[in-house]
């Protein structure tokens, strides 16, 4: 592992002028990912542009670990478009399909998963018949497979986030221009 | 100065990139193909009622059909190389004094394979058409395919064909 005694040897090197420059450098590298987050928001309109697929429910369309693109505009939403809900009580999002729906000057939806055999009335707040506008996150656009993964592992096993981090400062401390 | 760890990192985000930009371009080339996709005149579908096993009122008052109907369908031009699966479903939309739109799917179906993106085949609905209130005494009701195109990465693409129309009987079964 010279690398690693290398790397300890320059941090203790380091002068002042050094660590500042990195300290920008983090920062810059954290106010990006947020400027990039909430510029998606902007974009989007909607308050979480990118999910995670968590559950099979819509399979074989979307399995767990996708990632899939949110947009949220004033456009009705229409029954066969992909919607990501939140209902009361439940923490986590649910992406599934427009089912039913019924436009009562406030447009009433029912959802259903491609991959569930009856509708989600049952997944929904209890007498919960019909999810209105204000429970919808968005409508999915786009998709990309697979790469949801990486949040679900450091989401289950936090050990590897840490290590992740970790080991990412530490190049970013140590890295010299 | 080119240490392992360096080495690595390199390596990574270049692999990373690369990626996407593949799925950049998959997306983009897409975009030339959509037109083609989105337009109903590739599709070819018809669909008739034959029969409606049940009419009746529910016990809350709303009106409940069962229907069996013919379906045939021809989406193969939907399929390209980025193409995982199209969904296709029937939905029957109707208008009533209260409500502007309803659109309630009868029918879905899920396909895979180019190969079997051409069929004709008798259904029953799959779920019933369950009306808000009891509007659907002699309504006249549109029958109408969605279709939904999910890829292998990139947009997703949807469109919809006016089947045909029929009317619901004017009493109960």
């Amino acid at each position: 592992m010279g690398w690693l005694a290398d790397s300890l040897d320059s941090i203790r090197t380091l002068q002042i002028r050094h660590v500042l420059t990195q300290v920008v450098s983090l920062g810059m590298i954290v106010t990006s990912a947020l400027i990039i987050w909430k510029g998606l928001m902007c974009v989007t309109g909607s308050e979480s542009p990118v999910v995670v697929v968590l559950s099979g429910s819509m399979e074989p369309g979307f399995k767990r670990g996708d990632i899939l693109f949110l947009h949220m505009s004033t456009d009705p939403i229409r029954a066969g478009e992909i919607v990501v809900f939140n209902v009361d009580g439940r923490e986590i999002p649910i992406v599934h399909r427009v089912h039913e729906r019924q436009d009562t000057g406030e447009v009433d939806i029912l959802t259903k998963g491609d991959n569930n055999f009856g509708d989600d009335r049952l997944l929904y707040a209890h007498g919960q018949l019909w999810l209105q506008r204000h429970h919808i996150m968005g409508r999915a656009v786009g998709f990309l497979p697979y790469v949801g993964w990486v949040t679900i592992i450091m989401t289950e096993k936090p050990i590897i986030k840490y290590l992740l981090i970790g080991a990412l400062g530490l190049l970013v401390i140590t890295s010299k221009e | 100065m080119h240490s392992f760890a360096y080495r690595l990192n390199t390596l990574l985000t270049f692999s990373l990139l690369l990626l996407a930009v593949l799925c950049g371009a998959a997306s983009f080339l897409d975009a030339f193909n959509s037109p083609l996709a989105a337009s109903s005149s590739h599709v070819q579908a018809s669909a008739q009622v034959l029969k409606v096993n049940r009419f009746r009122r529910q016990l809350n008052g709303a009106d409940e059909v069962g229907l069996t109907f013919n379906v045939s369908l021809d989406v193969q031009p939907l399929f390209t190389w980025n193409t995982k699966q199209v969904f296709v479903f029937l939905a029957a939309e109707y208008e009533t004094p209260k409500n502007a739109l309803n659109q309630i799917s009868l029918w879905d179906h899920i396909i895979l394979d180019k190969d079997q993106a051409k069929f004709q085949t008798k259904v029953t609905t799959k779920y019933p058409l369950i009306d808000q209130g009891s509007n659907l005494r002699g309504r006249k009701v549109d029958l109408i395919l969605h279709w939904h195109v999910m890829p292998k990465t990139g947009r997703m693409i949807r469109d919809k064909l006016h089947l045909s129309d029929f009317h619901l009987p004017e009493a109960y079964t």
